[in-house]
C-alpha cells in the first residue's frame, strides 16, 4: 500500500468543542482504502470524539470531512452507514430477539411474490454469508443465544454487507475469547484484502501489532503522532500515548525493572491491611494479588483496560469475581457485598464521579453524610447535629468550596465534588482507601490539594491503593507500584524503581515475555 | 455545571416546581369561595376530605415507591385484598381484622418488593403481576358484596374525633409520619440516595436490596389501611370494585405534586395537596355542573403542567 493511493475517508483539521472541553483540535487523519488504522489514545485523547465525527453522530466546530473525494457533512448516524461507514461498538448492536438471519438481513431481506419476505432463501443466505466468516450456526436461533463472539461477527458482516467502504471497530475484542480473536483477525484481514479501511481501536497492544498496519495516536484532542505501525516500537507508541519523552524513557532501560519484590513493612512481619488474593474475573481479571499495608500508598499502574478499576471494584465487592479472595485483617471478606467491605474499612472513591459517586440532586451536606448516617443517627433518626459537625469538619479540612453545605452538589465543580466524595469517605474513618483515577478532571488547584490529602492520610496510618492514568502522580505519589496489563499484575516496583521509564517499560514488555 | 445567575424563565419553572400545586390549590380555594355556593358548609368540606383520604393514604406509599425510581401498580388490588380480609375476619373482632388485612398488605409488598429488590425484574412489571393477581385472590376469597354490622368497623369509617373524621385525621397523621420518616430518619434519607443514584449508594454501602423491599411493604400497608378505611365507609366489603383505577389517582397526586418520576425527591406535603388539588377540581367543576368528561379533561392539562414543570430535573 502507497501513499499515492487516495484516502477513503480523510479528516482535515477537525475540531470539535463541548462546553469547557476542547475535544478534538485540529485533528487531521487520512484512512487509505485496504488498511487498518489503529486508533490509540488514552481516556480524554478524543478517540471517540472523532469517531463519532466520523459516523455523524457528531457535527464538527470546524475543519471538514473528505468522503470519496468530497466534502461531506453527515447529519444522522445513519445518513453515514448509508454512504458507506459502519461502526461495530463495543456493546453490540443489534436486536437480540429476533434470529441471526434476520439481523443479518434486516431491512434487505429477500422478498418473493407479493412483497412477502422469503424466510428459505434468507436462511440460506444468512448461512452462506456467515460461512464466510468461519461461523456455522443455525441461522434460525435467536441472536441472543449466541456468544460475545458469534454476535460481534454477525455485526460485522452486517455491516460489510451494507456495503461498507469504511468499518470502524471500537474495542472488538473486549468480550472475545482468544479463539473468537482469531477468528475476527482473519475477517479484519479479508476485509483490508477487499480494499476497505478498518478503523480498529483497542488499547491491547499485542492486538495492534498484529493486526494494524498504521497508528493514529491521539492525545489531548490533538494528533500525537501517525504512520506505520511496524517501525514504532512498543515504548515509544506508549510515551506516545502518555505524553512522555521518549529520550527519558529509553535511559530508564527496558526491561531492567526490580525482581525484588520484598517491601520494606512486609519484612516487619506486620499484616497487611488489605491483602487480595488471585482475583479473577473472565476477560477482565486473571489471578491479581494485590496488598496494602497500613501507611502505605500503593500505585496501580497500566494502560486503560488493563484492570485497574476492576480490581479496586473486585475489593470492595462491586464487581462479581470468579475466584479470588479479600482479606481485611486476616479475616477474610463476604465476596461482592460492599456493605461488608465498607463496614471491614475498606472503601472505594469510583471513577466515574458523575454515575457511581455523587447523588447530584442532594445537598453536599446529605452527599457527605451518606456512608455515615447509620452511625449519625439514634434509632434510625438522623441526628441533625452529629451531621452539621461532621460535615463543618470535612468541608473546612478538604476547603470544599459550595455556597452553603445546602446546595445541590450537582452545581459544585468537579473537584470539589470530588472532595465532598472523599469527605463521605473520610467521615466513615475507612483503614483502606481505593482512589480510582482520584484527580481526574478536576482543576490544579483541587488536583494539588488531592494529592496532598492523599499523603496526610498515608501519615495517618491509612493505607491507599491509588490508581492513576497520570504516570507523575503515581510515582510522586505512590511508595509501591504494581503493573497490570491485561486483567494481571506484570510487574511491581518499589524504591528507587518507581519511575514514569520503568511503568512504561514494564507495560511494554510483550505478553508472551511476561508469562515466562 | 454551576450557573451563575439562573434565566427568568427557568427561575419562572423552578419556583412553579417548588410551589405551583400549592398556588393551584390555593387559586382554585379562592374561586370556590368567592364563586361556589355553600362551599364554605362545614358537611361540604367533610365530604370532600373524606373522599380523598383514602387516595391521599396510598399516595404516600406511591411517592416513597416513586421516589427509588419504581411505581406501585398493586395498590388498587391490595385495597381490595384488605377489603376481603376484614370481611373474612370480621368475626373476630374489628381490631384482630384489621390487623389481618394489613398484615395481607405487607405480604403483598413483600413480594412485589422481593421481586424489584431481588429478582430484578421492573417494578411496573412485578407491580403489574401483584395488580391483576391480587385482585383475582381477593376476588376468590370474597366473591360478592358482603354488608356488614360491627360496630367497631362502622365506627372507624363514620365517626368523629373533635369535628374531624377519624379518617381525616389517620389520613393527616400518617402524612405527618411519612414526612419525618423522608426527611429525618436514616431509612428516609437512604430511599432518596438509592432513587437519586442507585450505583453510588451501592458503592457506599448503604443496603439497597433491603431499602428497596421495605418501600414496597410500606405502600402495600398503607394501601391495605386504605382499603379497610375505605370499607368501614361503605359499610360493606367489595373487592370487586373496591380501589379500582387508584393507582392512578395516586400517580397523579406524586406527579402534580412534583415528585419526578426518574426518582432521587420525595415531596410528601406536596403529594397531598396534588391529591386534595384533584379532588378539589373535579368538585368544583361538578358543582358547576360541568359534566365529567370535562373533569377528565382539565385534569390532563394538569397532569402535563406537573410533568412540564418537573422535566428539568429528569435531564440532567
Amino acid at each position: 500500500m502507497s501513499q499515492s493511493v487516495a484516502p477513503v475517508l480523510e479528516a482535515r483539521q477537525i475540531s470539535k468543542r463541548f462546553p469547557g472541553v476542547v475535544a478534538l483540535d485540529g485533528v487531521s487523519i487520512a484512512l487509505l482504502p485496504g488498511e487498518v488504522h489503529a486508533l490509540v489514545g488514552e481516556n480524554g485523547a478524543g478517540k471517540s470524539t472523532l469517531i463519532k465525527v466520523f459516523t455523524g453522530v457528531h457535527r464538527p466546530d470546524g475543519g471538514e470531512l473528505i468522503y470519496n473525494g468530497s466534502p461531506v457533512a453527515f447529519g444522522t448516524p445513519l445518513d453515514a452507514q448509508r454512504a458507506g461507514i459502519s461502526t461495530i461498538y463495543q456493546e453490540v448492536n443489534l436486536v437480540p430477539m429476533m434470529s441471526v438471519a434476520r439481523n443479518l438481513m434486516l431491512g434487505r431481506e429477500p422478498r418473493g411474490r407479493l412483497g412477502v419476505i422469503d424466510t428459505a432463501r434468507m436462511y440460506g443466505e444468512a448461512e452462506r454469508i456467515l460461512a464466510g466468516y468461519g461461523v456455522v450456526t443455525d441461522v434460525r436461533r435467536p441472536l441472543r443465544t449466541l456468544g460475545m463472539g458469534v454476535q460481534q461477527m454477525v455485526a460485522l458482516a452486517r455491516a460489510v454487507a451494507i456495503d461498507a467502504r469504511v468499518v470502524i471497530m471500537d474495542e472488538p475484542t473486549s468480550s472475545l475469547e482468544p479463539r473468537e480473536v482469531e477468528t475476527l483477525f482473519s475477517v479484519i484481514r479479508k476485509l483490508r484484502d477487499d480494499g476497505i479501511a478498518v478503523v480498529y481501536v483497542s488499547h491491547r497492544l499485542d492486538e495492534l501489532y498484529e493486526v494494524c498496519d498504521r497508528v493514529t495516536v491521539l492525545r489531548d484532542g490533538r494528533v500525537a503522532h501517525t504512520g506505520p505501525l511496524a517501525e514504532l516500537e512498543r515504548l515509544k507508541l506508549i510515551a506516545l500515548m502518555l505524553g512522555r519523552d521518549l529520550d527519558e524513557v529509553r535511559t530508564g532501560g527496558l526491561t531492567r525493572f526490580s525482581r525484588d519484590r520484598r517491601h520494606a513493612r512486609e519484612r516487619d512481619g506486620a499484616a497487611p491491611a488489605v491483602r487480595a488474593e488471585g482475583l479473577t474475573r473472565r476477560q477482565v481479571l486473571r489471578g491479581v494479588d494485590v496488598a496494602v499495608w497500613p501507611g502505605e500508598v500503593v500505585g496501580l499502574g497500566g494502560l486503560l483496560g488493563a484492570g485497574r478499576s476492576e480490581t479496586a471494584k473486585g475489593i470492595v465487592g462491586a464487581l462479581p469475581l470468579d475466584a479470588g479472595r479479600v482479606l481485611v485483617g486476616g479475616l477474610p471478606l463476604r465476596t461482592g457485598s460492599t456493605t461488608a467491605a465498607i463496614r471491614a474499612g475498606v472503601s472505594l472513591l469510583p471513577e466515574d464521579r458523575k454515575a457511581e459517586g455523587i447523588i447530584p440532586a442532594l445537598s453536599v451536606r446529605e452527599n457527605i453524610a451518606l456512608a455515615a448516617l447509620p452511625s449519625l443517627s439514634r434509632a434510625g433518626v438522623v441526628s441533625d447535629a452529629k451531621i452539621d459537625k461532621v460535615v463543618e469538619v470535612f468541608m473546612r479540612r478538604l476547603r470544599i468550596k459550595a455556597a452553603s453545605p445546602h446546595q445541590p452538589v450537582q452545581e459544585l465543580s468537579g473537584g470539589n465534588q470530588q472532595k465532598v466524595l472523599l469527605a463521605r469517605w473520610l467521615a466513615i474513618r475507612p483503614k483502606i482507601l481505593l482512589l480510582d483515577e482520584p484527580t481526574r478532571g478536576i482543576d490544579v488547584g483541587a488536583k494539588a490539594e488531592v494529592q496532598a490529602l492523599v499523603d496526610e492520610l498515608a501519615e495517618e496510618g491509612l493505607g491507599v491503593l491509588l490508581i492513576s492514568s497520570d504516570l507523575e502522580e503515581l510515582v510522586e505519589g505512590a511508595d509501591r507500584i504494581l503493573v497490570l496489563r491485561e486483567g494481571a499484575v506484570v510487574g511491581e516496583l518499589s524504591g528507587d524503581d518507581v519511575t514514569e521509564d520503568k511503568i512504561m517499560a514494564s507495560i511494554a514488555e510483550r505478553g508472551a515475555e511476561s508469562d515466562g | 455545571m454551576a450557573e451563575a445567575v439562573a434565566p427568568p424563565g427557568r427561575r419562572v419553572l423552578a419556583w412553579a416546581q417548588e410551589y405551583g400545586v400549592y398556588a393551584a390549590v390555593g387559586v382554585l380555594l379562592l374561586f370556590n369561595v368567592l364563586f361556589t355556593p355553600h362551599f364554605l358548609d362545614v358537611a361540604n368540606f367533610r365530604t370532600q376530605l373524606v373522599q380523598v383520604a383514602p387516595i391521599v393514604i396510598v399516595s404516600l406509599g406511591m411517592a416513597l415507591v416513586i421516589g427509588t425510581q419504581g411505581i406501585d401498580l398493586s395498590v388498587g388490588s391490595v385495597m381490595s385484598l384488605a377489603a376481603a380480609l376484614v370481611a373474612l375476619y370480621l368475626g373476630y373482632g374489628a381490631w384482630p381484622a384489621l390487623l389481618v388485612a394489613l398484615v395481607g398488605g405487607a405480604v403483598a409488598g413483600t413480594a412485589g418488593g422481593a421481586l424489584v429488590a431481588y429478582v430484578g425484574v421492573q417494578p411496573i412489571v412485578a407491580t403489574l403481576a401483584l395488580l391483576v393477581g391480587v385482585r383475582g385472590l381477593a376476588n376468590v376469597l370474597v366473591p360478592q358484596l358482603v354488608e356488614f354490622r360491627n360496630p367497631d368497623l362502622i365506627a372507624l369509617g363514620s365517626s368523629s374525633l373533635s369535628g374531624v373524621p377519624v379518617i381525616v385525621v389517620i389520613a393527616a397523621v400518617l402524612t405527618l409520619l411519612m414526612a419525618f420518616l423522608v426527611r429525618r430518619t436514616t431509612f428516609g434519607r437512604q430511599v432518596v440516595a438509592i432513587g437519586g443514584n442507585r450505583a453510588a449508594s451501592e458503592l457506599s454501602g448503604l443496603p439497597v436490596r433491603r431499602v428497596l423491599l421495605l418501600v414496597y411493604v410500606i405502600s402495600g400497608v398503607l394501601a391495605a389501611l386504605a382499603g379497610v378505611l375505605a370499607t368501614a365507609r361503605l359499610q360493606a366489603s367489595d373487592p370487586t370494585s373496591l380501589g379500582l383505577f387508584i393507582e392512578l389517582s395516586a400517580i397523579t397526586a406524586v406527579v402534580v405534586g412534583g415528585t419526578p418520576l426518574s426518582g432521587g425527591r420525595i415531596r410528601v406535603l406536596s403529594t397531598v395537596m396534588g391529591a386534595l388539588l384533584m379532588q378539589l377540581l373535579s368538585a368544583t367543576l361538578i358543582k358547576h355542573n360541568l359534566p365529567q368528561s370535562w373533569t377528565q379533561i382539565v385534569q390532563a392539562v394538569i397532569i402535563l403542567a406537573a410533568v412540564y414543570a418537573t422535566r428539568e430535573r429528569g435531564t440532567r
